[in-house]
């Protein structure tokens, strides 16, 4: 994984700033699922910055090298344009869905940009079935930095879950 | 005890008696049994996936080089597709030949030889087996017997066939050329999108389904849900029910080829809308880049989905090339592997562009979600009610290709399938 391994520098000034960052990512990742859990797909766009990249990518072909993406958002138009299609053309039952992100990092900063990554997974219920895990992987994120206010500038969902059960309706 | 080297060779389980169950009068009815039967489910692995057809398993493109090799399956059964040293192309079982351990766990890789981890038998990349330890015991005892013979012991092995760098496997070893299996009309169509240029794998998607297998071929089949399931497909124009359109089978019925030719601009004045009523006239896509036609071939049609007996959808849809593996699990699930490419010579441009349009496809696709919790909502109905029925009524048998609200498909399929299963 890209920067993985990097850390930002360790004097106390340093470390107070990432403090903060992880706070703020953190803060980021927790609106994100809270809107994704109210089924509120049509403010999702609104995470992202203007020129923002979502990508759903499988493990295997991302370890493969393999660039298809099961999701793939290139910019507001294609955001907005998945919104609108589980909004308003998708037949689907309906479902609970339940984000939980943990083991934040952040990697790499400066003044206008913030890399992060962060586990997550996803669980699923619908009715009269039993809660199920539809997915288990990491956030690899770049994030703009706009004053104390963070907008995805990409995101690379790489999920172990590879064996996909039925179908993933709303963006991880 | 003599182990057979070939698939063919072997005896397979006892067929268990379904005499109990009797087929309807009406060529337009399916016994919800079909769906749901753990029996017939066993007699179709017998009789359909191993029997007289030839399944796909594998693209040469998935294996280049000497030594690649992939996980794949022939109806339920894992098995391994390999290239050779000499560049010939093997499959065979991915059950190791002493205690039935299922040895290759990785979806693809570059080896010289399969090891089993159990106890270390090797097989080389044609399923022989060339060495076993301790054949010879230790300090002269134990051991293999002394009328231990290796080439007994091989990976039971598949006939292969091949075109265009696609990969087809048989348990039988006197299956008609592809070419006749596939008939004209079904070859026409093969090759409209496997032309015999190198094609470029851009990824695999996998999903388990709940539902039967043969829905998914009856689902293909059917250009009744087309427009109206798929409301993306209306709204955004890329297919409404006035389209020019076609559905031809081959002379057995068991293969298909749905074919449409999208209208240039959008749908507006077409009369057959106000049947739908999941239309939003009024919708265009912030980012139209998606369903952008960048015009391939002089032929007619901008999406085909051509469907092959038993294990294979192939689908052009503007500029998404790919095939899906069906895989029977049980009466109840099936897998899907969706293999995505595009061609060798494709500008950095294209590529991105096939990309991009794949949102529609896959298991979180724009039609790819519709299609998926549709048949499971058909099975959630099968096998939990009081069996009653399914009926495919729509159109006649003797209609042109061009009547497409139409179940003929799905009609001869099923004739072809009673015949092969003795029902």
């Amino acid at each position: 994984m890209p920067n993985a391994e990097r850390t930002v520098s360790n004097s106390m000034a340093d470390s107070a700033r990432l403090r903060e960052l992880r706070w703020l990512v953190e803060e980021f990742h927790f609106e994100y699922a809270a809107v994704l859990d109210r089924c509120e797909i049509e403010r999702w766009p609104e995470f992202f910055a203007q020129d923002g990249v979502y990508k759903l990518v499988a493990r295997d072909n991302a370890d493969a090298g393999l660039p298809l993406a099961l999701m793939s958002c290139e910019g507001m138009g294609m955001l907005k344009d998945r919104a609108y299609a589980i909004a308003h053309t998708e037949m689907f039952a309906p479902r609970y869905i339940k984000h939980l992100i943990g083991n934040i990092r952040v990697t790499e900063c400066d003044a206008y940009t913030v890399t992060a990554s962060a586990n997550y997974i996803v669980l699923e219920t619908l009715i009269d079935e039993s809660t199920q895990i539809l997915q288990a992987g990491t956030y690899h994120d770049v994030f703009a930095l706009e004053g104390e206010k963070l907008l995805i500038k990409e995101r690379r969902c790489i999920y172990d879950t590879v064996m996909v059960p039925n179908c993933i309706v709303f963006p991880p | 005890m003599l182990s057979s080297r070939r698939l063919e060779e072997d005896c397979h389980r006892p067929v268990v008696s379904v005499a109990d169950l009797r087929w309807p009068d009406d060529p337009a009815e399916i016994p919800d049994w079909v769906y749901t039967d753990q029996r017939i489910f066993e007699l179709e692995q017998e009789r359909i996936f191993l029997g007289s057809t030839w399944n796909y398993v594998a693209l040469e493109a998935e294996l280049p080089r000497p030594g690649d090799y992939i996980r794949s399956y022939i109806g339920g059964i894992p098995i391994i597709v390999a290239r050779d040293k000499a560049g010939a192309v093997h499959a065979f079982e991915n059950r190791c030949a002493h205690r039935g351990v299922e040895f290759c766990k990785t979806y693809r890789g570059n080896n010289d030889q399969f090891v089993c981890p159990y106890h270390q038998w090797t097989y080389d990349l044609s399923g022989a087996l060339i060495s076993v330890p301790f054949r010879r015991g230790v300090k002269g005892k134990g051991g293999m017997p002394n009328d231990f013979r290796l080439d007994e012991h091989h990976l039971r092995a598949l006939n292969v066939t091949c075109r265009h760098g696609v990969i087809f496997a048989s348990r039988h070893e006197d299956m008609e050329p592809l070419e006749s299996y596939l008939g004209a009309e079904i070859l026409d169509q093969f090759d409209s999108i496997f032309d015999g240029r190198e094609l470029k794998i851009l990824g695999v998607h996998r999903n388990t389904m709940p539902a039967n297998w043969k829905l998914y071929q009856e689902n293909l089949k059917d250009p009744y849900h087309a427009t109206l399931l798929h409301t993306y497909l209306t709204t955004f124009g890329l297919f409404v029910a006035g389209n020019k359109t076609a559905i031809m089978t081959d002379e057995k019925g068991r293969h298909a080829t749905l074919c449409n030719a999208r209208p240039e601009g959008r749908p507006e004045n077409d009369e057959s809308k106000s049947e739908i009523r999941s239309f939003h006239a009024a919708m265009q896509l912030a980012d139209p880049r998606v369903i952008q036609l960048i015009r391939e071939n002089d032929g007619p049609w901008t999406s085909n989905a051509i469907t092959i007996w038993p294990n294979l959808i192939l689908l052009r849809q503007t500029n998404i090339l790919g095939l899906r593996q069906i895989v029977p699990i049980d009466p109840n699930n099936f897998m899907l592997i969706w293999t995505t490419f595009g061609y060798a010579n494709d500008t950095p441009e294209m590529e991105q562009h096939r990309l991009r349009q794949n949102n529609i496809f896959g298991p979180g696709g724009f039609l790819g979600i519709d299609d998926n919790e549709a048949l499971k909502f058909v099975q959630d109905g099968l096998r939990r009610s009081v069996p009653r029925h399914g009926l495919a009524p729509l159109g006649n048998d003797d209609e042109g290709p061009e009547t497409v609200i139409t179940d003929r498909a799905i009609r001869s399929m099923y004739r072809h399938y009673r015949e092969a299963m003795g029902l």
